[in-house]
């Protein structure tokens, strides 16, 4: 697995990515600035991070959509290439038109960090294959514009198409408001592109990845996307 | 050489720079001429109480501030002492309690952002934050507001910038109705061999400005922050300044780019004071003099004075001297990261500060005085009058046990703070080993195996009752809540908030506490490394309740075996660990549930503190002790309480010892206990072994089943517990002002 983690100004959890990343595949993930025009070669997967790229003080993720590096990820992902990315980045990932929708801010009104349980809604995906499809897995959010958002006709074709991969949950898997903890539509935490090799996700897999440190439920997430690409090669 | 003196200097003039007619008299003979304005700006930004220390550095003087493993001791940016393995770590707390109450999200976001810097200038990443902040009484119209704002700031902050807040304290009472307090603390992590000072070194070297470009914010923000309160001091809300993470966040990685590439003679950060107060340490603590070119500043606004700039407390920004050679580098390093960079001026030999703006000497001192010569007060202080010890027997008991514990375990003062900590990002960096909610948080150091244990504590009201025991006990409880998850407390920083030094028995009760907190950090081997004094948080000339924030840094070698307070499994041994007499003097129960807030505070033990302490730790190494937790606020079963709602497993309790008033036993607030859980195979080994060493120790019970049941009283169930333990806050804040 040759990843590619993007550092934005203002990204701040590239770091915990890039270890996660370390951790699970064995291989360093190539650090690319912004401002880059290509992609490192051999990238077979694009990571874009947490954080808040250039202070988010417009909309969230949309001054990063427009830099220079999202050029070279659009085209690796028009070419099928995988794009992983979580909570700034899922946030950046919409904004580039690489996913529908928006991330509003949380129903609360207020940042939230705790650890959220998550529904893993199919495993026939390379962002899910590492878990069984109905699988419970409890990782962190910490956001405060999480909130997922998108016209009617266009929630209709993500549920339609099977393109919800997480979704916000009761600690056995029950979907409902009680457990929607910013709102989403639909408890959406994680949805995919058309061709499926486009993840964007709030929640934090990448601090859920050790056993020292108390869990190891995001880890599935990077093993997967590891053997598949594994396999692909 | 000429200084133009328009406008001229009027008593009125020297008062509203918060000068004392004698201090603007020693101004006078120090530069045997009138000052121009933009030099009298200079005196009255270094010699005010925030910058100058001046009521309070005489009685600083007598701290303990060095061991073996202090590596930078009080005077520099943040304390650093060493862990091992050339890692060192640097730290400091500093309050922004003023501009917080004026404009709460910027005052606390510029907070967090000032103690972040204090770190990173020294060389350090940043890797935890914690705070302690004080609130007026709820029902005061404005403690909701100020809440919510302060709490969103030092999340904002903390949050965008990507530093995990992990810890802290938030109270509420009556005496912060007009003077909250907001103490921010940070914690990063250096090579021990490349610290970076302020003081500057080499004649004629490049004095680089970093950063944000500066504005009209913040002017005399530290004369503000010395300077009692009235009705009309939301009028100064022009003076708190707005902080801006994003820049903050580059500013830290280009200035550790610039470490890294061996690029930096000294550094400072431009905090209080902004550039007056960065550029003379620099010069002052390298024996240089130092020359400023107005010209060069990048500004934000057009046509500032020079007055405006040297007063100007704009955020994100820094002062640097460079190696020559590496100006380029340096140079290019900073521009990556879009950041403003200008050589503004250079080191001189003369020992003077001079300013130049437009071409015209603006200002020219003798550098070293005007912060050695900065007046040092001895202000009269008389000790705070004892008040009585309060006998247990003399207190009736308004609700059964059960019935208090229910009430207390949902107080303001005892209720689950979930709803500010899960506004702050706790679990960025992947090291948080243990969140808020236990008694110290546990932050991984890299890859480990070592972790820190970082805490902040005071309990304000036995600071007021008795300031030299108030002052023991804060520092006491920084070392339980350490010890209680494992760690070995090493050093501490404090936060100094107290009222108007000007009346003697705030003096009184600045020197009392100090006092307590030496002997204390004596006695636990734990000396101060840095810290920061907030006088005059007085509104209308009621002072706060005296609180000395102290943070304690602790050290755990192996953080897989840091304990937590919950109740790990059913059937465990319960003991009790310390002397309880059953102290209800000051205590939470005889305040919130008898409606008396008075006696005298518990006394401290320091020697029983030290050896408990030591046991508890070596059970905790040992693997004998399955759960741990300090006995503080609401005394002993409030902690059990805690410990049963953490684990979701309830408890059989002993009735009360017959000698003792049941209330006392389960409510008072004696010093130096602890519980701890252990497998009853280990029972037998853990009671004799402590009663060989002589530590008072017992068995008070076994954990199981789903309630709290104490022998005689009615079971309380933990999930009722749990939810009165979180409700109060959240409900709190969602109601309508």
């Amino acid at each position: 697995m040759k990843s590619a983690v993007l550092v934005f100004p203002g990204i701040n959890r590239e770091r915990d990515m890039a270890r996660a990343l370390k951790l699970v595949s064995g291989n360093d993930a190539a650090m690319v600035w912004h401002a880059d025009t290509e992609l490192p070669k051999g990238t077979d997967l694009v990571v874009v991070p947490g954080g808040f790229s250039y202070g988010d003080y417009l909309r969230c993720g949309a001054i990063a959509a427009r830099a220079p590096v999202m050029d070279a990820v659009r085209k690796f992902a028009a070419d099928g290439g995988l794009v992983l990315g979580v909570c700034n980045g899922f946030q950046i990932l919409c904004e580039s038109g690489l996913l529908p929708g928006v991330l509003m801010r949380n129903a609360g009104l207020k940042f939230i960090c705790r650890d959220v349980h998550l529904r893993v809604e199919r495993n026939d995906t390379p962002f899910t294959r590492g878990y069984q499809a109905g699988q419970v897995i409890t990782v962190p959010v910490a956001h405060g514009e999480g909130n997922y958002e998108a016209d009617e006709e266009t929630l209709k074709r993500l549920e339609g198409e099977g393109r919800v991969l997480y979704r916000y949950c009761s600690p056995t898997g029950e979907v409902g408001e009680a457990h929607n903890i910013n709102g989403a539509a639909a408890s959406i935490a994680g949805i995919v592109s058309e061709r499926g090799n486009v993840l964007g996700m709030m929640p934090h897999p990448e601090n859920h990845v050790e056993d020292i440190m108390g869990s190891t439920d995001g880890r599935g997430l990077f093993a997967g996307l590891a053997e598949h690409l594994k396999k692909a090669a | 050489m000429t200084i133009s003196n328009t406008p001229a200097i009027t008593p009125e003039l020297v008062a509203s720079h918060g000068l004392k007619p004698d201090e603007y008299q020693r101004i006078l003979e120090l530069i045997g001429r009138e000052p121009t304005l933009t030099e009298l700006g200079i005196f009255s930004a270094m010699w005010n109480e925030h910058c100058s220390y001046k009521s309070s550095r005489i009685h600083l003087r007598g701290l303990p501030t060095k061991a073996p493993w202090v590596l930078q001791g009080p005077g520099e940016n943040a304390g650093v002492i060493d862990i091992g393995d050339n890692q060192a770590v640097v730290f400091k707390m500093e309050s922004h309690n003023h501009p917080s109450f004026i404009e709460p999200y910027q005052g606390a976001t510029t907070g967090v952002g000032g103690i972040l810097r204090d770190v990173f200038t020294m060389g350090a990443r940043p890797i935890a934050c914690l705070n302690a902040l004080s609130f007026g009484a709820p029902e005061h119209p404005k403690t909701r507001r100020l809440v919510s704002g302060v709490v969103a700031g030092v999340g904002g902050y903390g949050n965008s910038f990507g530093v995990p807040t992990v810890g802290g304290q938030t109270r509420f009472h009556t005496r912060y109705d007009g003077n909250i307090l907001v103490n921010a603390m940070a914690v990063g992590l250096a090579d021990a061999d490349k610290i970076f000072l302020a003081a500057a070194s080499g004649v004629g070297m490049p004095i680089v400005y970093l950063g944000s470009k500066t504005g009209r914010d913040g002017i005399h923000g530290a004369s503000m922050a010395s300077a009692e309160f009235d009705d009309a001091s939301e009028e100064k809300r022009p003076t708190v300044q707005v902080g801006d993470p994003f820049a903050e966040k580059l500013l830290l990685e280009a200035c550790l780019e610039i470490m890294a590439n061996d690029c930096v003679i000294a550094i400072q950060d431009m905090g209080a004071a902004g550039l007056t107060c960065s550029a003379v340490e620099m010069g002052a603590k390298g024996d240089l003099g130092v020359e400023l070119d107005l010209d060069k500043v990048p500004t934000r606004e057009t046509g500032m004075s020079a007055y405006e700039m040297m007063l100007s407390e704009s955020q994100e920004r820094m002062l640097m001297v460079l190696k020559p050679e590496k100006e380029q580098l340096a140079e290019q390093i900073f521009k990556k990261w879009g950041l403003d960079f200008a050589i503004v001026g250079y080191t001189t030999p003369t020992k003077r500060f001079v300013v130049k703006h437009g071409g015209q000497v603006m200002a020219d001192l003798p550098i070293k005085e005007l912060g050695d010569e900065a007046p040092l007060y001895d202000r009269p202080h008389i000790p705070s009058p004892k008040l009585p010890v309060i006998h247990a027997r003399e207190i009736n008991a308004p609700l059964s046990i059960a019935d208090a514990l229910e009430k207390l375990i949902g107080t303001p003062e005892l209720c689950s703070k979930r709803w500010v900590w899960e506004q702050y990002d706790h679990v960025i960096g992947g090291n948080t080993v243990q969140r808020p909610g236990g008694d110290a948080a546990v932050v991984r150091v890299q890859d480990g195996p070592k972790g820190l244990a970082l805490t902040v504590d005071v309990t304000p009201r036995y600071c007021e009752a008795d300031p030299v025991e108030g002052g023991k006990q804060a520092v006491a409880e920084a070392y339980r809540n350490v010890t209680a998850v494992g760690g070995k407390l090493l050093a501490i920083t404090d936060n100094l908030n107290f009222g108007n030094p000007e009346r003697p028995e705030i003096m009184g009760q600045l020197v009392g506490c100090l006092k307590g907190i030496s002997e204390a950090c004596i006695a636990l081997d734990s000396p101060i490394v840095s810290g920061n004094v907030s006088l005059y948080n007085e509104t209308n000339g009621r002072g706060i309740l005296p609180t000395p924030s102290i943070g304690g840094v602790g050290l755990l070698d192996d953080f897989t075996k840091s304990a937590t307070l919950a109740f790990k499994a059913a059937g465990e041994a319960i003991l009790l660990i310390g002397e309880t007499k059953g102290w209800l003097g000051q205590s939470v129960y005889l305040r919130d549930v008898c409606g008396r807030e008075e006696g005298a505070p518990p006394p401290v033990d320091l020697a029983a503190e030290k050896r408990n302490g030591d046991v508890v730790r070596g059970m905790i190494h040992a693997g004998t002790a399955t759960a741990v937790h300090d006995v503080s606020d609401g005394g002993l079963l409030v902690a059990l309480a805690e410990m049963a709602i953490a684990g979701g497993i309830g408890a059989t309790l002993d009735a009360a010892p017959d000698a003792t008033v049941p209330q006392a036993w389960w409510f008072g607030e004696d010093q130096a206990r602890y519980v701890v859980t252990v497998p009853q195979q280990q029972l037998m080994t853990v009671l004799s072994k402590l009663k060989t060493i002589g530590v008072p120790c017992q068995q008070i019970g076994v954990t199981g089943g789903a309630t709290l049941s104490i022998a005689g009283e009615r079971a309380i169930e933990v999930k009722a517990l749990a939810t009165a333990h979180e409700r109060w806050l959240p409900a709190y804040m969602n109601a309508a002002n």
